[in-house]
């Protein structure tokens, strides 16, 4: 009866964490507002505490075993499958993004960006063997190869830039094997959220990628002197708060990475990759 | 021993919707052929399935001319990461798609639908998949940072993996930035066709993929063809030859991969019945239509007998008939002409002093069809233990020392593949340092994957399908 006289209310989405594959809250039942560039208000972001940190820790190391031991074959597939996911929610991201201040155009720009960007890591997952690997030719009857193995559990914080930083630190760490806790922007904290649940859908192992969002001075401490934590992209932290957490990381020799993009769109090479791999290098006797 | 029988697992066939008469695919139409039109036969009942186009000169003209332009005009000067999204969509459609193909695939070839289910079909996917990495990342594979494409392939295929040679020649050919003119083997053109219609539906570019089908006239014409840059054939030695008699003298590109005479080592500390399985598995996969089959046991002299024994007892289980049988092991030969050549030389191993054996089996009364075939008391002057017999037919000889297994391993003008089998790693890989041969498989036997390069040493061929490697047949490196 009175249908066009009614605005409908959109039914708004409630941002989690992403850990083990589940969206929980935060266990401190903690959350913190997020606004849009204009500064209007725009959700209550879950506010991951240091067990948080911890919790997802404990996941990444859970599904590293499973994850690592998938063919490579098998990990590009499910790396091209978040591909198609991203690319099924261009609009939404697009959205999402417009949100935290981009034009029309730079956020379309920017969501292709990070779709495309999740084809050319998915190719990488059966090709990074036979291009950072090789035979040693040892002197002596030996049959000597060395190959590329992913180093473990990885910490990942992300820069202020919503997706575009995130996707291309995050691609890099999981194609080869390796696990990821992520700390996400912490301005724009949403569509990192949002991006989890391309994750879920894209037969990404639960545990594989962990997500938190919060207080980056609260979590990235907790990350970098986690002692089950292998290795810790610090690109998304300035200058200025590096010194302390690599400090931190040093407590288990962590492998430490920081490469601040000035064009995340660039092609971004194989720096990525090769900063979260080990050589392990098997030799074995030749002999009738 | 009671042993029960298996109840029959037929395949439907309702998955493929075949038509009376198939044409070519020149820049994106399927078109007619100017030369007298093919049947293909179903080999496991010797019926027609279909009518085929031949492509005479005019029509490969016209194929090499669409691909040329494709390749200056749309495929060669696009990105490679979009020329990757083509070939991630063909994986992906090719995956779909994978029980029509597969049998459409077993109902032109006569392959037990098994293998071509769970080998042929998915490996073609994932060839596609594989090279679609590459398609934007030829700068990492270690030939400079921007290798340039070598413009319009001439591709000729045989018959005995037609999809997944399809897919060894077209994907890493187009992942570099080249066009194709694909000619199928004539006795099993059915599925390359089905794969044009899966390039329409991937949209890839008009002329960047072109199929001509016909017989022997149709593939010279292609190859001496002179608006090709590079040929790649797939096939028997002799054919090889010719071909490389044909572009001599001229600037094409050629890899070829040939003929085998592939040998089994086993030792005598080997895992005996993983080796049984292997042999049995190497010789007779796919009716032993198989370049790389291990078509020769060299098992040491201290077990042999033993060995030889539990080979024929396995064979004994060999499940030979129906392709489309879901426990079938062994399908049919693909073609009469094929029959009658496996036929004659095993009628030359008998005259020759070999002792011949086959397990007692019924085969079907129509179609192509030969019996798991073993000889013992194979000299290596055998035509048996020489010539490529293409066919399901193992011949046995001996060795006593791992010195003795190389030399007679060895002792082909071919070298294409070998397996070794023993417990021991350091002979294993001793061993394998001293084959000639492009693959070595250490207890285990054809394995294929995009990831590892294929192809042989000496009269088997030159140049390499698959990893990083097979990238340079593609490219102007």
């Amino acid at each position: 009866m009175a249908d066009e006289m009614t605005e409908r209310i959109p039914v708004r989405k409630t941002y989690k964490l992403f850990i083990g594959g589940a969206f929980p809250r935060s266990e401190s039942g903690r959350s913190y507002p997020v606004a849009d560039a204009d500064g209007a208000f725009l959700a209550n972001a879950a506010r991951a505490s240091r067990k948080d940190v911890r919790d997802a820790v404990v996941a990444a190391r859970k599904a590293f075993p499973g994850w690592s031991g998938r063919t490579a074959y098998n990990r590009g597939q499910i790396l091209y499958r978040i591909a198609e996911m991203l690319e099924g929610r261009r609009e939404q991201f697009a959205a999402e993004l417009r949100a935290t201040g981009l034009d029309g155009a730079a956020a379309r720009a920017e969501v292709d960006a990070a779709v495309d960007r999740w084809v050319w890591y998915a190719g990488w997952a059966d090709k990074l063997a036979a291009v950072f690997g090789d035979p040693a030719p040892v002197a002596g009857p030996f049959h000597t190869v060395s190959v590329p193995e992913p180093t473990g559990v990885v910490g990942i914080v992300a820069p202020d830039g919503p997706l575009l930083g995130l996707v291309s630190m995050l691609a890099p760490v999981v194609v080869s094997g390796n696990t990821a806790v992520v700390v996400a922007s912490e301005p724009a904290p949403l569509p990192a959220a949002a991006f989890a649940e391309v994750l879920a859908t894209s037969d990404l192992p639960g545990g594989v990628v962990n997500l938190l969002t919060g207080y980056r001075a609260e979590l990235a401490p907790r990350l970098a002197s986690h002692e089950d934590v292998n290795a810790l992209d610090l690109t998304g932290v300035p200058d200025a708060d590096a010194k302390p957490l690599a400090e931190a990381a040093a407590g288990n020799l962590k492998r430490l990475f920081s490469r601040p993009a000035d064009d995340w769109s660039r092609e971004p090479g194989t720096a990525r990759i090769r900063a979260f791999l080990e050589i392990k290098t098997v030799w074995h006797t030749v002999g009738a | 021993m009671d042993v029960f029988e298996y109840a029959p697992a037929p395949e439907s066939r309702d998955a493929v919707r075949l038509r009376a008469s198939y044409g070519l695919f020149v820049g994106g139409e399927f078109t007619g052929g100017g030369g007298a039109p093919f049947t293909t036969v179903e080999p496991a009942t010797g019926e027609p399935l279909a009518e085929v186009a031949t492509a005479d000169a005019a029509d490969v003209d016209r194929a090499v001319a669409a691909a040329r332009a494709a390749q200056t005009a749309v495929w060669g000067p696009m990105p490679g990461r979009e020329r990757a999204k083509y070939l991630f969509r063909i994986a992906r459609i090719l995956q779909e798609r994978s029980r029509e193909l597969a049998v459409l695939e077993t109902i032109d070839n006569g392959k037990p639908i098994r293998e071509s289910r769970d080998v042929d079909v998915p490996l073609a996917a994932a060839h596609f998949f594989y090279h679609a990495g590459w398609a934007d990342k030829l700068g990492h594979a270690g030939f400079g940072p921007d290798p340039r494409p070598l413009g319009v392939a001439a591709q000729v295929i045989p018959w005995n993996f037609p999809l997944l040679m399809l897919a060894w020649k077209v994907a890493p050919a187009l992942a570099c930035g080249n066009t194709v003119v694909l000619k199928p083997a004539e006795t099993t053109p059915l599925t390359a066709l089905l794969f044009a219609d899966v390039c329409r539906q991937a949209d890839l570019p008009p002329g960047v993929v072109n199929i001509v089908t016909g017989g022997p006239g149709t593939g010279r014409a292609l190859v001496a063809h002179d608006g090709v840059d590079k040929v790649a054939f797939t096939g028997s030695t002799e054919v090889g030859r010719e071909i490389a008699r044909t572009v001599a003298g001229t600037r094409k590109r050629l890899t070829l991969e040939l003929g085998g005479k592939g040998a089994n080592l086993v030792f005598a500390d080997a895992a005996l019945d993983e080796a049984v399985e292997g042999v049995v598995d190497g010789a007779f996969f796919n009716q032993g239509h198989v370049c790389c089959a291990g078509s020769r046991l060299l098992v040491q002299e201290s077990i042999a007998d033993e060995f030889v024994e539990r080979v024929k007892a396995r064979m004994a289980t060999l499940r030979v008939g129906d392709p489309l049988d879901k426990n079938t092991d062994v399908g049919a030969v693909n073609s009469a002409a094929q029959l009658a050549r496996v036929t004659d030389l095993a009628a030359a191993g008998e005259r020759e002093g070999a002792e011949r054996w086959s397990p007692p089996c019924a085969l079907p009364e129509h179609g192509f069809w030969f019996a798991p075939t073993l000889f013992t008391g194979v000299a290596g002057a055998h035509r048996i233990a020489r010539e490529e017999v293409f066919g399901p037919v193992l011949s046995v000889l001996t060795f006593r020392t791992p010195a003795e297994a190389v030399a007679k391993a060895n002792d082909t003008s071919y070298g294409l593949s070998a397996g070794i089998w023993s417990e021991k790693g350091s002979r294993t890989l001793w061993v394998a340092e001293r084959l000639r041969a492009g693959v070595v498989w250490a207890n285990t036997f054809n394995r294929f994957d995009p990831a590892a390069p294929f192809g042989g040493y000496k009269e088997s061929g030159h140049g390499r399908e698959g990893g990083r490697h097979g990238l340079a047949a593609y490219l102007d490196v």
